[in-house]
């Protein structure tokens, strides 16, 4: 069964395969809330896109939900070498994703809820779905301090950020959606939010903007995300008046939602979570054998468009330099690229181990910064 | 204005199709200033069969218009510009997309109004835009092509005259003659994605549809009894006209189609893969960037060596009693116990390898050809003679993560003096493999077969028997040298314990 029904009252129609997730919606009624069944980011981030573009949103509004196993998710126009440590995900094996609408740079995992509000532009209203959040979360504990902020932030005791917003608006829809911290790994969020290389990057990409965390769970541990998002779900039906129950997708059924599949599948492509980063260029300097050199990038669509080493004169062959940098120029920034191209090059052409050397530390220079 | 004058008398023969009357007077009177020689043509022949959207391929010759940005909502009064999606002198349609604009946390898509083609940018990159200031001029068509911004119910009754149904509401796009199959298959255009630009939907999406709809290559008269009640009275007559056809036969629908494309770093082999029903035949000439250049410069070095091939066969019985006897240990010690391990160091005990200047390396640094996601990588284990068995499998347990995680450094990468191919757990017996400059020299291994052999009593013996083929530098090493270097491993794995007499 692709499709489960997790309220037992109201729908006795039998859920059988319909051409499309939207004549289902059609069949259910206008306003639904829909749970996602997968925990990976770019299922679901898929799964937003889908709905964005194939459902009629013009009288209906839609609420998603779904959390997340860890993953780091950047804004549309981010630069991720300067958001995240690369390196730390890398060895831990976090992935990185590119969402599609703007804002900030945010760390998911299961101890966090992402809400999705879907409307038609004109009812486009961020400050109306950060209501039904606070208010949701209220009449669980009224006691609770949650307020949200002009910058569509919700801050928890006046001071800590529990919810970050982003939003995306299309031809005649939009979406909403915003992260909520129940339980969330926080010694993992900050370092994994955290680049060594920022200092050495300079880019026009929008800046997130970093403020103190706290987890629900820590000032009330009954606050687990179940309880918070079956909170969100009353309060949304309440919001909007309706009482269809909550629906469970699958994101990776094609039949039900055609073209869903290859939506997953663009937000995996190195081009869309690298290559779509505005151009930015980086300095930096590697020492060699009590040698000063530096490294000058510019960047453009995550490759390589310029490529030049400033070292003092005889350190280096000027042919290999100009063989080096034109290897480089055209190459993603990316450390395994660059690695393989310096095996490749340096198997071609035949150098003294000394400048074997010179080129293999150049090198690792460079791919500190990636 | 000038131009109002030939649009009044126009009129009257426009008030046919009330869409564009509406659209091209609002265009008028909202144009600024008039260019030179600019004319309002309306006297194009104006017979329903123009009408009808038939696309003519003609150069836009008609007004330009300013495409303004329009109100976002929320009380936003300016944007930053993120990234265009055309450029000037690009063809657009309505729908398409024109760039990306960014306003406090929410990133917008602004849609093209028109069809035509863009003839300014008002903004660079980064650049702020104004609500109400323009973002791009569009020089449109003459004639009118797609679908108009009113939605269209869809009508129910085909026939040749009226002009095409709409979707509701939906942003869809598709030509005249792919909405009609969409009719006559009972299929909604909202519920097929497109494949076309900017989900265009083509001839192809709906047939593709059908197929997988039906479960499998059906009839057409099947078809036609799961459609709605709506317009299923018009198939039956359809078919009546077409006396002259021949008798209906079930036509499989193949929808597969050949495709070139570019190699990517994303496609995982060089090999033909069918994928959707579709033939990817992978273009090897486009090769320009990263990993495939790195491959295709090392290959062409590798051309200049004259290579020379030797092949033998190993009998790994014994070392693979030891290797099943080994394995719990191995495990307690967290490792994976490979038969590789012993191969790897049965190939560096006594090898000495030169490179291209016919340097001695003092270090045997073994190499393992690895396939990786991203294809053929080769690292290496770092000075083979000092390690012992058990640490060389270490070492290969350790590169092999790392390759298939995709993170082999270039310190891993680097420095080889000889390369082993177990091409065997894939598959094959014999090989004949590339050497990878500056190393002379290289080995393949085919798959352990099991095979009968004649023992020294001349009973027949079950063996596990492994080709192994070396490929060598002839300017280097001679076909001699080859031979005993070959015998010596051999012996040492068809006998692991003489292997354990020179383990340094």
């Amino acid at each position: 069964m692709i499709l489960r029904l997790s309220d037992l009252n109201v729908i006795s129609k039998s859920v059988r395969l319909k051409s499309t997730l939207t004549t289902f919606f059609d069949e259910i009624g206008k306003d639904i809330i829909i749970k996602s069944s997968s925990t990976g980011i770019y299922e679901n981030l898929a799964l937003e896109d889908w709905i964005h573009d194939y459902v009629d949103l013009q009288n209906r509004n839609i609420l998603l939900l779904c959390r997340n196993s860890p993953a780091v998710v950047i804004g549309r126009h981010q630069n991720p070498w300067q958001e995240c440590n690369l390196p730390l995900m890398r060895r831990l094996g976090i992935p990185l994703a590119r969402r599609r609408s703007g804002g900030g740079t945010v760390f998911h995992d299961t101890g966090n809820i992402n809400m999705t509000f879907f409307t038609s532009k004109k009812k486009y209203d961020r400050h109306r779905n950060l209501t039904v959040v606070t208010n949701a979360l209220k009449e669980l504990r009224p006691n609770l301090d949650v307020n949200s902020t002009d910058r569509f932030d919700i801050l928890l005791n006046g001071h800590y950020k529990i919810s970050g917003t982003a939003a995306k608006l299309g031809r005649t829809a939009a979406y909403h959606h915003c992260t909520l911290l129940c339980s969330v790994d926080r010694s993992l969020l900050s370092s994994v939010l955290k680049s060594n290389n920022s200092q050495v990057i300079k880019s026009n990409a929008t800046p997130s903007v970093p403020s103190p965390v706290k987890n629900l769970m820590d000032v009330d541990p009954s606050l687990d995300t179940d309880t918070v998002m079956e909170a969100i779900a009353s309060q949304y039906k309440k919001e909007f008046d309706f009482a269809t129950p909550v629906i469970t997708v699958d994101p990776t059924h094609e039949s039900l939602m055609p073209g869903v599949h290859k939506m997953t599948r663009d937000l995996l492509t190195w081009e869309w979570v690298y290559g779509k980063t505005p151009k930015f260029s980086v300095s930096t300097s590697v020492v060699v054998d009590r040698v000063n050199i530096t490294l000058d990038m510019d960047i453009k669509n995550g490759k390589v468009e310029r490529f030049d080493i400033g070292f003092p004169d005889g350190w280096l062959p000027l042919e290999i330099v100009n063989e080096f940098t034109s290897t480089m120029n055209g190459s993603r920034f990316c450390p395994r690229e660059t690695a393989v191209l310096l095996s490749a090059f340096i198997r071609t052409n035949s150098l003294a181990a000394d400048i074997a050397e010179k080129i293999h530390r150049l090198c690792e220079g460079v791919i500190s910064v990636m | 204005m000038a131009a109002v004058g030939p649009v009044r008398t126009s009129l009257r023969i426009l008030r046919l199709l009330p869409q564009v009357v509406s659209h091209r007077l609002q265009r008028c009177h909202k144009h600024q200033g008039t260019e030179p020689g600019y004319v309002c043509d309306f006297s194009s022949p104006l017979t329903s069969v123009q009408w009808r959207g038939f696309r003519s391929s003609h150069v836009a010759s008609g007004q330009v218009l300013q495409f303004k940005l329009s109100d976002i909502g929320e009380g936003i009064m300016e944007v930053t510009v993120k990234e265009w999606y055309v450029k000037e002198g690009d063809r657009v349609s309505q729908f398409d997309s024109i760039c990306e604009v960014q306003s406090d946390k929410a990133s917008v898509t602004i849609t093209s109004r028109y069809d035509g083609v863009i003839r300014k940018l008002y903004h660079d990159i980064d650049a702020i835009a104004h609500v109400g200031s323009p973002l791009v001029d569009i020089e449109t068509d003459r004639e009118l092509e797609g679908a108009p911004e009113e939605d269209v119910v869809e009508t129910p009754a085909v026939s040749h005259e009226q002009p095409l149904p709409e979707i509701k509401g939906q942003k869809t796009q598709a030509t005249p003659a792919v909405r009609r199959l969409a009719i006559e298959n009972n299929i909604k255009l909202c519920e097929i994605v497109g494949t076309g630009k900017d989900s265009r939907i083509l001839k192809e999406d709906i047939l593709n549809f059908v197929a997988k709809q039906t479960g499998a290559i059906l009839p057409y008269e099947v078809q036609k009894t799961q459609a709605p009640a709506v317009i299923t009275t018009d198939i039956p007559s359809k078919e009546k006209k077409s006396f002259m056809a021949p008798p209906a036969i079930p036509r499989p629908i193949f929808t597969g189609k050949d495709r070139t494309e570019p190699l990517n770093g994303e496609l995982h082999s060089f090999s033909v893969f069918t994928f959707d029903q579709e033939a990817l035949y992978i273009k090897i000439s486009s090769i320009k960037k990263g990993f495939q250049k790195a491959m295709v410069k090392t290959m062409n070095a590798a051309l200049k060596i004259p290579h020379f091939g030797y092949c033998d066969e190993v009998d790994l019985m014994e070392l693979v009693q030891l290797r099943l006897e080994l394995k719990g240990l191995a495990e307690s010690r967290g490792i994976k116990a490979q038969l590789h391990a012993f191969l790897h160091k049965g190939a560096g005990s006594h090898f000495i390898i030169q490179n291209m200047y016919t340097k001695l390396m003092a270090s045997h640094n073994i190499g393992l050809a690895m396939d990786t996601p991203q294809g053929l990588l080769v690292p290496n284990v770092k000075s083979v003679q000092s390690l012992s068995v058990f640490d060389v499998a270490v070492e290969l347990n350790r590169l092999q993560a790392l390759g298939s995680a995709g993170q082999l450094g270039a310190a891993d990468l680097t420095g080889g003096t000889f390369t082993l191919s177990n091409i065997g757990s894939i598959g094959g017996t014999y090989a004949k493999a590339v050497i990878l400059p500056p190393e002379v020299a290289i080995g393949a291994l085919g798959k352990i077969q099991v095979l009968p052999r004649f023992t020294s009593r001349d009973d027949v013996e079950k063996a596990y028997i492994m080709n192994v083929s070396w490929s060598a530098d002839h300017r280097v090493i001679d076909g001699a040298t080859m031979c005993r270097f070959s015998n010596l491993w051999r012996s040492y794995l068809e006998n692991p314990a003489a292997m354990v007499l020179d383990l340094k």
